[in-house]
């Protein structure tokens, strides 16, 4: 009888650890505790070069986040990328000319959308489209315009 | 020439017929699987064997898997001078491959192997047989209990390593090499995300834990009932469920991660 009442306790105790140790993974490893918040309104952006925005990127304002990328996607109307975002409820504030920009956290950093919130007194409502944007900066195109200027300079002189 | 083809055929039909019966006695098992529910001491008492006899050898190795990849990926990330990321790098790496893959490992050898032989060795002193005679089916009686404990313990086992692993990373990152506190969680909770890693790698341990479950009980029951077929069992459920689960990881590691 002592016998069982020990392993009985043993496995207890594992079984203890085993979900001790998945509580550890979900709230002190991952990011469980934004999975609530998935609730949001969606707003659309349209820009000519998204660089190498990927879904689930952060978007900012002022480098606070906001909220996520959940979508990219091509216009075929407009011949531009379409970008999703989906703000949290919580920042419903945000004027209707407001402007999102693809900037790069670091050097080697992933890229995220930035809003600069306008002047307007109306705010942007789910499905609403930022209008100004700006694209991401292209490596190669900027050391192209660099040497390109660099090359018309010596021709002048 | 015939002589060769033959032996070629003989071997296919043997390894075809290894299977065929692998997958009847899964079939045996899984019928026997309410019986399990009615009887849950069983259970437990092999949970203990299986899995708190296992937990000596999963915590250390967990840890000392996580101070490694915690030195090893500081060297590397701090040529890049983003040493802060460490903590990203020793939790994705452990939940999604390093833990589940390695518990199971560790299982095959600490359990795994102890299921057949005892199995095996049941068979080759034939009290399966007597329990047979006792009209007790032995199937339900000693195979069923042992792979539902097996299919429980291994996804708390792989949990508690990579849990412990992290913990490891912990000590070595911040404690030994100075990273800051602070961002090795920050950017571990903002990189792992609770569905796409966590409980992917929950899932894989799961699929392990069954395979795992399947080859130990099944070698032990198909073993040859002498001292050397129950030898030969048990070194056949350590390499083959080594195999089966690293074949099986890359296969899940394709479906959940490799599709975008």
């Amino acid at each position: 009888m002592q016998q069982t009442r020990i392993i009985e306790i043993a496995v207890g105790f594992f079984i203890a650890c085993g979900m001790a140790a998945l509580f550890v993974l979900a709230m002190k490893v991952s990011n469980i505790t934004s999975i609530g918040d998935n609730k949001g309104y969606t707003l659309t952006a349209h820009f000519d070069n998204i660089g190498g925005l990927k879904v689930r990127a952060p978007v900012t304002i002022g480098g606070v986040r906001i909220g996520r990328v959940t979508g990219v996607g091509y216009d075929e109307q407009r011949y531009q990328a379409v970008v999703t975002l989906q703000i949290d409820d919580k920042y419903r504030r945000l004027p209707e000319d407001s402007s999102a920009s693809i900037f790069t956290a670091g050097l080697l950093g992933e890229q995220y959308v930035a809003l600069e919130p306008g002047g307007s007194d109306t705010f942007l409502k789910n499905g609403d489209s930022v209008k100004l944007t700006q694209s991401a900066l292209v490596m190669e195109q900027l050391i192209g315009r660099f040497l390109f200027q660099k090359a018309s300079e010596g021709t002048t002189q | 020439m015939i002589n060769w083809l033959q032996n070629l055929g003989r071997r296919a039909m043997r390894v075809f017929e290894r299977l065929g019966r692998a997958h009847l006695f899964l079939w045996q098992v899984m019928t026997g699987l309410p019986q399990a529910i009615l009887r849950p001491s069983l259970v437990v008492t092999q949970l203990y064997s299986v899995g708190v006899l296992s937990m000596v050898i999963i915590v250390v190795s967990g840890l000392n898997v996580g101070m490694v990849l915690g030195l090893q990926m500081y060297n590397t990330l701090s040529d890049f001078g983003s040493e802060e990321s460490l903590g990203q790098v020793v939790a994705l790496s452990l939940v999604r491959e390093l833990g589940p893959v390695v518990a199971a490992l560790l299982f095959a050898g600490r359990a795994g192997s102890a299921l057949t032989a005892e199995i095996g060795l049941m068979k080759a002193t034939e009290q399966l047989a007597g329990m047979a005679m006792m009209a007790v089916d032995p199937l339900r009686r000693v195979v069923v209990p042992r792979f539902v404990a097996a299919c429980i313990a291994m996804p708390l086992l792989a949990a508690i390593f990579s849990a412990v692993g992290v913990m490891g990373g912990y000590f070595v990152g911040v404690g030994l090499l100075g990273v800051d506190s602070g961002s090795f969680w920050s950017t571990m909770q903002s990189r792992v995300d609770w569905h796409e890693d966590v409980l992917n790698g929950i899932i894989k341990s799961m699929a392990f834990g069954f395979v795992a479950a399947w080859i130990a009980v099944f070698e032990g029951y198909d073993a040859i009932p002498t001292s050397e077929g129950v030898s030969r069992a048990t070194t056949r459920t350590v390499v083959e469920t080594a195999l089966a689960v690293l074949a099986l990881d890359f296969i899940l590691t394709a479906l959940m991660f490799g599709v975008d």
